[in-house]
């Protein structure tokens, strides 16, 4: 198979329309709707079974969608052989060729194209991985973080139109896996690929990609930037599954102009319009615990905060950089605040304080939903 | 990326110290372990095969007992004498493992990659004939291929045995009696012992390796021969092994599916020891030139298959 034409067209945006995939009764990719930019370094989170490695799998042809099509530039691949389309993948476990040496695994793609002289891209790429002195050695001989980077070049080499990331730093200690974040992402700005990363991992995602789709349950829940996707949460999953997020069920009283004023715990407070998803009847109002502050001193509190009063301290851990504090409410309920490292004074579990933000900083949601949708798959992946 | 370049080539664990009081302390266990196994092998294996050597340097017969005089014509006599049936032990094993192979390797892939829940099942299907004597599935085969039976009917309907007749595969429109019977009996007898081995490598290999394979532009047919071929290669030798080594020595196949021109040397070894009270030197001759003769044709093809290669 000396067919050239693989690599075909000039590239283009990556375009999944309707994507499905049905195992019998089980949807577990539920008509997505997709369009990734070239160039761009895409991620799919999720927690384990929301769909995100089916959905790469029928990217790169390995499943063939229920319904759906996938669309390269202009060109529709979805009834092509995985082997016929200008996709390649960087597999979770890697999957060397354990009986072929380095410089073989890596020429192996160009090999099948019927590419002849191979030598100078091979030593190319390894360099790029920083690995030449280890052409001549095994899989078996490597080091998992080696490995990983030569499924890396392996994949590279071909110049896909579109590079596939399933999990790749999955099998990595957490130090190394920083590391290959941070080279991942270089050697993406440096060769100007587009790169689609699957991960559970929300640091991961948020470290590396321009744009991250949030995925549940087959379906995708909201796509934007990391910063768009933290600071404005569409719904209760993302809030809760990226990063933490103080959940707090209420009423909208009124909607004036710019305030929604909202009546939560017994108490007032507001929220900008611009960051609420609904504004009637019931919300959720949600606020990050970076920005949540707690006082024993109500005058100390800036006019126009948001405060939450008769709160009291269940829980301090001092973690360096920061303290992270449980306030359980009069209603039982618990908020997290973490607290910046500036030399303030440290709140003894058992103190009485006051819960306090600024109203620009939180955000709301539709009431309708499961409040703690995200938050266990969260704690479970991070573990 | 200088930050990766601390990162650790090959884990190189350092020796562990050794225990003082291991060095000092003879330990028997090892040796007690090892021992039904030396025993089993210096009285099952050493000792007959001094007892060939030095019988196959012997002169005499059964009357007069033999004596050791290195009498080194035994060799003459073996290596001359036989050429046919050695020629035919040759020809046949060689054939019969080519066959084990082509209907082994297609049975094994199936079962490894396609047998899902049923693998263990199908395994057993591939074996448990055996638990029947061989002899007796040898004996069947004579019916199989009686010459009223729809086999023999059915080629010579189709006018197949008149080709294979001129070829000198079979005889007439018979296929008993014929080199033909010889291979198909030992193809059969000796097709689990190929199986075996090229099931064990097959199933061992990572299906997730022929997804690299086809995302790296490998039809199914490169995918194969560039990734599951080569995987499976120590069950290829180990099959071919299993298989010619016990099929060279065969003779039960040829001596009840053969004819009097399909001898083969284990046959002639039997007619010496049994049947002629001077052949027993001569026998263990040829037995030893046989050995000889395996073990380099084994050494020679392991050295060209190149074992240590794989993984």
């Amino acid at each position: 198979m000396s067919s050239n034409d693989v690599l075909g067209g000039q590239g283009g945006d990556l375009r999944l329309a309707g994507l499905t995939k049905r195992y019998g009764a089980f949807t577990a990719v539920d008509g997505i709707d997709l369009t990734i930019p070239q160039g761009s370094f895409f991620a799919l989170l999720g927690a384990s079974g929301c769909g995100k490695t089916t959905t790469l799998r029928m990217v790169s042809g390995l499943e063939e969608p229920t319904a759906g099509r996938i669309f390269l530039g202009e060109e529709d691949v979805t009834d092509r052989k995985p082997y016929r389309r200008p996709v390649n993948t960087v597999f979770q476990n890697y999957a060397l060729f354990p009986h072929l040496d380095i410089y073989e695994n890596v020429a192996f793609g160009l090999r099948r194209r019927g590419i002849k002289d191979v030598k100078k891209q091979v030593e190319d790429m390894l360099a790029l991985v920083e690995l030449g002195h280890v052409a001549r050695r095994k899989p078996g001989q490597l080091s998992g973080g080696q490995q990983q980077r030569i499924a890396l070049a392996r994949a590279l080499i071909n110049q896909p139109q579109v590079l596939l990331l399933d999990e790749p730093l999955g099998a990595l200690d957490l130090k190394l896996r920083r590391q290959m974040q941070i080279e991942l992402k270089r050697i993406q700005t440096e060769v100007g690929l587009t790169f689609v990363h699957v991960t559970h991992d929300q640091e991961e995602a948020m470290t590396m990609a321009d744009t991250i789709a949030v995925m549940n349950a087959g379906r995708i829940e909201q796509m934007g930037s990391p910063a768009d996707l933290y600071e404005n949460p569409a719904t209760t999953f993302v809030a809760n599954f990226l990063g933490r997020s103080n959940l707090l069920p209420g009423t909208v009283e009124s909607a004036t102009g710019d305030v929604v004023t909202v009546r939560a715990h017994g108490q007032r407070l507001t929220l900008d319009a611009k960051r609420c998803r609904s504004t009637e009847g019931s919300v959720i109002l949600g606020v990050r615990p970076e920005k949540v502050r707690i006082t024993r001193d109500p005058d100390e509190i800036p006019a126009g905060d948001n405060v939450l009063t008769g709160g009291k301290v269940v829980d301090t851990s001092f973690i360096g950089v920061s303290t992270q504090y449980l306030v359980a409410l009069a209603t039982g309920e618990e908020i997290a605040v973490f607290e910046q490292n500036t030399g303030c004074e440290i709140q003894r579990p058992g103190t009485e304080v006051t819960v306090h933000w600024d109203p620009s900083q939180g955000f709301g949601l539709d009431g309708d939903q499961d409040i703690e949708a995200g938050a266990a798959t969260d704690e479970e992946s991070a573990a | 990326m200088t930050t990766l370049a601390s990162e650790a080539e090959t884990p190189a664990p350092a020796p562990a110290p050794e225990p003082a009081a291991g060095r000092t302390r003879r330990s028997w266990t090892p040796w007690v372990l090892l021992a039904p196994g030396l025993l089993w092998l210096v009285v099952f294996f050493l000792v007959p095969i001094l007892t060939a050597v030095s019988a196959s340097v012997q002169e005499g017969d059964y009357d007069d007992g033999f004596k050791l005089t290195w009498h080194w014509a035994n060799y003459q006599e073996a290596i001359t004498q036989y050429g046919t049936q050695y020629l035919h032990s040759a020809v046949y094993s060689v054939l019969c493992t080519v066959f084990c192979l082509a209907l082994g390797y297609p049975v094994a892939y199936f079962i490894a990659f396609r047998g899902g829940r049923f693998k263990s099942l199908l395994m057993a299907l591939v074996i448990v004939p055996s638990f029947t004597s061989f002899l007796i599935r040898t004996i069947a085969w004579k019916t199989i291929l009686a010459d009223n039976g729809p086999v023999v009917g059915f080629l010579n309907d189709i006018h197949l045995l008149k080709v294979t007749s001129a070829l000198g595969w079979t005889v007439g429109s018979h296929v008993l009696a014929s080199p033909a019977a010889v291979v198909c009996g030992m193809v059969y007898n000796f097709l689990p012992f190929t199986i075996l081995p090229l099931y064990t490598s097959l199933e061992k290999i990572d299906p997730r390796l022929l997804e690299a394979g086809a995302d790296l532009y490998c039809s199914p047919f490169t995918s194969w021969r560039r990734i599951t071929l080569p995987l499976s290669m120590p069950g290829v030798i180990g099959g071919t092994l299993l298989t010619f080594i016990p099929a060279v020595g065969d003779y039960i196949n040829a001596q009840l599916l053969g004819n009097p021109n399909t001898g083969v040397v284990g046959q002639k070894i039997e007619d010496l020891f049994l049947r002629n009270s001077q052949g027993y030197p001569v026998g263990s001759a040829i037995s030893v030139v046989m050995m000889v003769g395996t073990l380099i044709l084994v050494m020679s093809y392991i050295r060209k298959a190149g074992t240590e290669d794989l993984i």
